[in-house]
């Protein structure tokens, strides 16, 4: 699977553009609520509950249903199949019969001739609610045991007796916040009934198959009567996983009603409000260490907050405590999952995935022991690191066989020269009496794969023209991270042929069936080993007709820049198709790969759940003001392992997007529930994403050069997507430090994510006043 | 809720007159009733920025202007810029940087920096950051569209000399 020596344009590891670029630049590009309606379709609107948990006692369509325009309205009852759209356990009403568990949930929907008319009736449906006790703190659910899904534990070694003898103990607990997706472009769905029992739905989805699954479902009609079709998406990020399955599942209903095509599109607020965010995570820990603070046990409890039913939670729950680990051997440890029943919006899939909860544990915790050692978080972790044919398995039982963290840090430490630049900060700090800086790396190893082995499959549909033009289709979507091009440069090189000559496609079920999430980063890896299947078999068949044209062996066939040689003589690539056609040879096939080498024990949450691991490590100088708790953050120094990049322009927009959204995450993106348990940060005045300005001024992101992935995956890359995110942590130890430099760097800031103003400003009046006690204020 | 009122304006350089809701904001008039879809609603709250057009020679937030505010006005979207040319050498940078991924934010980003460009020929990175900044982008981090809004400037500039 090596490249050959003359590249075609438009191959494997060429920046070629994104394939909607130029629709993008000029708005021609369309999006779901772009497509003109057809005559006849009606427009949704939600009603959603204004109370965190409540009975509904009756509610009262009279008044909504009289309104101008509107033709139907759907309750709970009016669902014709079962009424469930959970993901992975079935828990989740799509509309719910008697109870409503959270501030937002949707409750009835309405569908009118216009989008005025349907979301004036909404404000019409009179529901009679009997509000009860929400059950809003992570504490309060563990206390009660109130979760979605049972606890799950890893353990190695005698973390007890670790605890117990080791020189030095430190205990606590803190917290991080959740995040809203903010995807640009909102949910939508528009459903339309087709004959009989077909039912057509453009989704704006990650997940085609479990629309596909949900609508059949709630209608109760077989699989094969629902095709669900997205040709992209504004935005997706894990936030149109599950929660798209809710809106498609709405509008299918209504559309199921009325016999029309309907679209539901949520208005921001709603959208905020009615749809799950990244988890927010409670961290309790009691670790113990040696005076050059080696790691000897780890007791870990991580609380994810579910929101009221299951959703993605016990699977991010999962990989935040196969991530808890980082890139450290720890012989003991405990760490423990508690996915918390609570009374908001059920959390769900985001970038990362509870990958980046789980490091921010492990990473705040090193910080802990640095300051407690009075030394630096790099020389805390370079004692714990997982070693080469030593200390390198991980709490979940799995070696880590391709270790390149060394590597990709003295890459990072050979861009920036970090001794010099700590010294530049301390020597900023010590004259600045107001202003603080503070300076943090960040080493990352993210496991690649689904953690679930089903998932890691894929399908793609290859067809041949006989003017030798392509059209290629597989299960994975594009929602802007660069899939299809990806993709389509891997037929390309396969074939040989200019990328201009291949028509990417929309993707439906109809086309490649049963298919999984765009998700867990694996797009290209398992989409682009599929189409590459597809195509190779093709080729193959394609191949035997030249090689017969010609009269030489097939080995001696060589398909080239569009042309196919058999020696000095040679057709095009289109020539030899409508010779095939002519010779009664099919042009047309499937492709199929599935992720070798996994496996995993859900029973003992133990195996090998990733393929291989990506590497990562990131820099970052932050300004803090002590007197207002506002920071900055002033540079950024990335450096990201993509393998043998499929796309090295695509992947570095993937690094540089993902470090700012992880920024966000941990500075300026708060998520707050009232004491009643309303989302009081639910539109984007409110709810603060990164701007321009927030992103760093100097901002370098590499690729870490020549590292072509140790397994094969499609063509020696490496998956992107979410790795980069996690970078983003050095930005929140970089305020850490900031703060800490208050203390001379030997006490750790109480501090919880995201670091806002206030929060920032507390951890300063705190430290202080902690360091005035200890006689070490500056 | 329901008066219409009578505007006509110039939209891409063509008349148009219409019946409109008088409570229509001018981008889903856009967007509906003439299906110049280019320019994308994102939050319907004036803070996102991809229903940036041009009304007079002015960007405004489409979600934010009535379409009979715009009553005797000169409006331009994306598509009436794209298709004049005007800002080919952005379209071209963006596209080449990278500075794009979904797109959603991309048409709105194009015509606050064309308006930055027009008025300040050559923005320092910082002036450039500080114009977009009202137009959030979730995927590119910026970066990208800043290098790419950057390369133009310098490009018209040397073209100017
Ligand atoms: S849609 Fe107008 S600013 Fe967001
Ligand atoms: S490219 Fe997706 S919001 Fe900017």
């Amino acid at each position: 699977m090596s490249a050959p020596l003359a590249r075609v344009p438009g191959g494997i590891h060429a920046s070629v553009r994104h394939d909607s670029a130029a629709g993008h630049v000029s708005g021609s590009a369309l999006y779901l609520d772009d497509i003109p309606n057809v005559p006849g379709s009606l427009e949704a609107a939600l009603v959603l509950s204004p109370h965190a948990h409540a009975r509904i006692k009756a509610i009262d369509l009279t008044a909504a249903l009289a309104a101008p325009g509107v033709v139907a309205a759907i309750l709970a009852k009016d669902i014709p199949g079962k009424n469930d759209i959970g993901p992975i356990r079935p828990d989740e009403p799509l509309l719910p019969t008697d109870m409503v568990e959270y501030d937002g949930q949707p409750v009835a929907a309405i569908a009118a001739g216009t989008l005025d008319q349907a979301r004036a009736a909404a404000k019409l449906v009179r529901v009679d609610y009997e509000p009860l006790a929400p059950v809003l703190s992570l504490d309060e659910a563990i206390e009660r045991e109130q979760f979605v899904a049972p606890p799950q534990i890893m353990t190695r070694g005698d973390v007890d007796a670790a605890l117990k003898t080791a020189a030095h103990r430190l205990s606590g607990e803190f917290n991080c916040g959740g995040q809203d997706h903010f995807y640009l472009e909102g949910q939508i769905a528009i459903a339309t009934p087709g004959e009989g029992r077909e039912m057509h739905v453009f989704s704006s989805t990650q997940h085609p198959t479990e629309i596909q699954h949900g609508v059949a479902h709630l209608l109760g009609i077989p699989f094969n009567a629902v095709t669900c079709e997205v040709r992209r998406m504004g935005g997706g990020f894990g936030g149109k996983e599950s929660q798209a399955t809710m809106i498609a599942g709405i509008a299918a209903v209504l559309a199921w009603k009325t016999r029309r095509p309907v679209k539901l599109r949520l208005p921001r607020d709603d959208d905020m409000r009615a749809t799950g965010k990244r988890h927010p995570f409670l961290i309790r820990y009691e670790v113990s260490f040696d005076d050059g603070g080696l790691i000897d046990g780890l007791d870990l409890m991580l609380a994810a907050n579910g929101g009221n039913v299951a959703d993605h939670t016990p699977a991010v729950l999962t990989r935040a405590l196969c991530h808890s680990d980082n890139c450290y051997w720890l012989p003991n440890l405990r760490f423990r999952g508690y996915a918390c029943k609570t009374n908001i919006v059920s959390n769900t899939a985001f970038r990362g995935y509870g990958g980046p909860q789980g490091m921010f544990a492990i990473e705040t915790i090193i910080e802990m022991i640095a300051r407690h050692l009075s030394t630096s978080p790099e020389a805390v972790r370079e004692r714990n690191f997982y070693g080469i044919g030593r200390n390198d398995v991980t709490p979940y039982g799995m070696k880590v066989e391709d270790n390149i963290i060394a590597r990709v840090l003295e890459e990072l430490d050979r861009n920036v020269d970090l001794a010099r630049w700590r010294e530049e900060i301390v020597a900023f700090n010590r004259q600045s009496t107001i202003i603080k800086k503070g300076l943090a790396t960040m080493p990352v190893k993210f496991g690649i794969s689904f953690n679930r082995p089903a998932l890691n499959q894929a399908g793609a549909l290859v067809h041949v023209y006989t003017d030798g033009s392509v059209t290629l289709n597989h299960g994975g979507t594009e929602m802007g991270q660069g899939l299809f091009i990806k993709v389509a440069q891997v037929v390309a090189e396969a074939f040989q042929i200019d990328i201009d000559n291949i028509r990417i496609t929309a993707t439906t079920t109809a086309k490649v069936p049963n298919t999984s999430p765009t998700a867990a980063s694996s797009g290209s890896d398992l989409n682009g080993m599929a189409a590459l299947n597809a195509a190779e078999r093709i080729k193959a068949r394609m191949t035997d007709v030249a090689a017969e044209q010609f009269n030489i062996p097939a080995g001696e066939i060589v398909f080239q820049q569009n042309r196919v040689y058999a020696g000095n003589r040679s057709m095009s690539f289109a020539e030899l198709a409508a010779l095939s056609w002519e010779k009664r040879v099919s042009l047309s096939a499937t492709g199929y790969y599935r992720t070798p080498k996994i496996h995993w024990d859900f029973a003992t949450n133990s195996g090998r759940p990733f393929y291989y691991f990506t590497y990562g490590a990131a820099a970052a100088e932050v300004a803090i003001d002590t007197l207002t708790g506002e920071s900055r953050v002033l540079r950024a120094e990335l450096v990201q392992d993509c393998g043998q990049s499929l796309n090295p322009a695509i992947d570095l927009g993937q690094i540089e997007g993902a470090f700012v959204q992880g920024m966000g995450w941990l500075t300026t993106e708060e998520l707050f529930w009232d004491e009643k348990g309303r989302l009081r940060t639910h539109g984007p005045s409110t709810y603060k994403i990164p701007g321009s300005r927030d992103a760093p001024p100097v901002f370098n992101a590499r690729i870490l050069p020549d590292a072509p992935n140790r397994e094969e995956t499609v063509f020696r890359s490496k998956a992107v997507g979410e790795p980069p995110l996690m970078l983003a942590l050095s930005v929140w130890l970089a305020i850490r430090d900031a703060i800490s430099s208050l203390s001379d760097y030997r006490l750790a800031a109480k501090l919880d994510a995201p670091a806002t103003p206030e929060r920032v400003l507390e951890a300063v009046d705190e430290i202080r006043a902690r360091a005035a006690g200890s006689g070490s204020a500056i | 809720m329901n008066e219409m009122c009578d505007i006509s304006l110039t939209v891409n350089g063509e008349r148009v007159s219409e019946r409109v809701e008088a409570r229509k904001s001018l981008v889903d008039f856009l967007r509906d009733d003439l299906t110049l879809t280019g320019s994308h609603v994102g939050c319907e709250h004036g803070v996102c920025g991809a229903c940036t057009v041009r009304v007079n020679g002015e960007i405004v937030r489409g979600c934010l202007m009535l379409a009979v505010q715009c009553d005797g006005a000169s409006v331009e979207t994306i598509e009436g810029v794209s298709d004049s040319g005007e800002i080919a050498d952005l379209q071209e940078a963006f596209q080449k940087r990278n500075a794009l991924q979904c797109g959603f934010c991309t048409p709105g980003m194009l015509l606050t920096a064309q308006d930055l460009l027009s008025n300040d020929q050559t923005p320092s990175r910082d002036h450039i950051r500080e114009h977009i900044s009202g137009n959030y982008c979730r995927c590119t981090g910026y970066h990208a569209i800043v290098d790419a809004v950057e390369s133009v400037a310098q490009a018209r500039k040397g073209s100017r000399k």
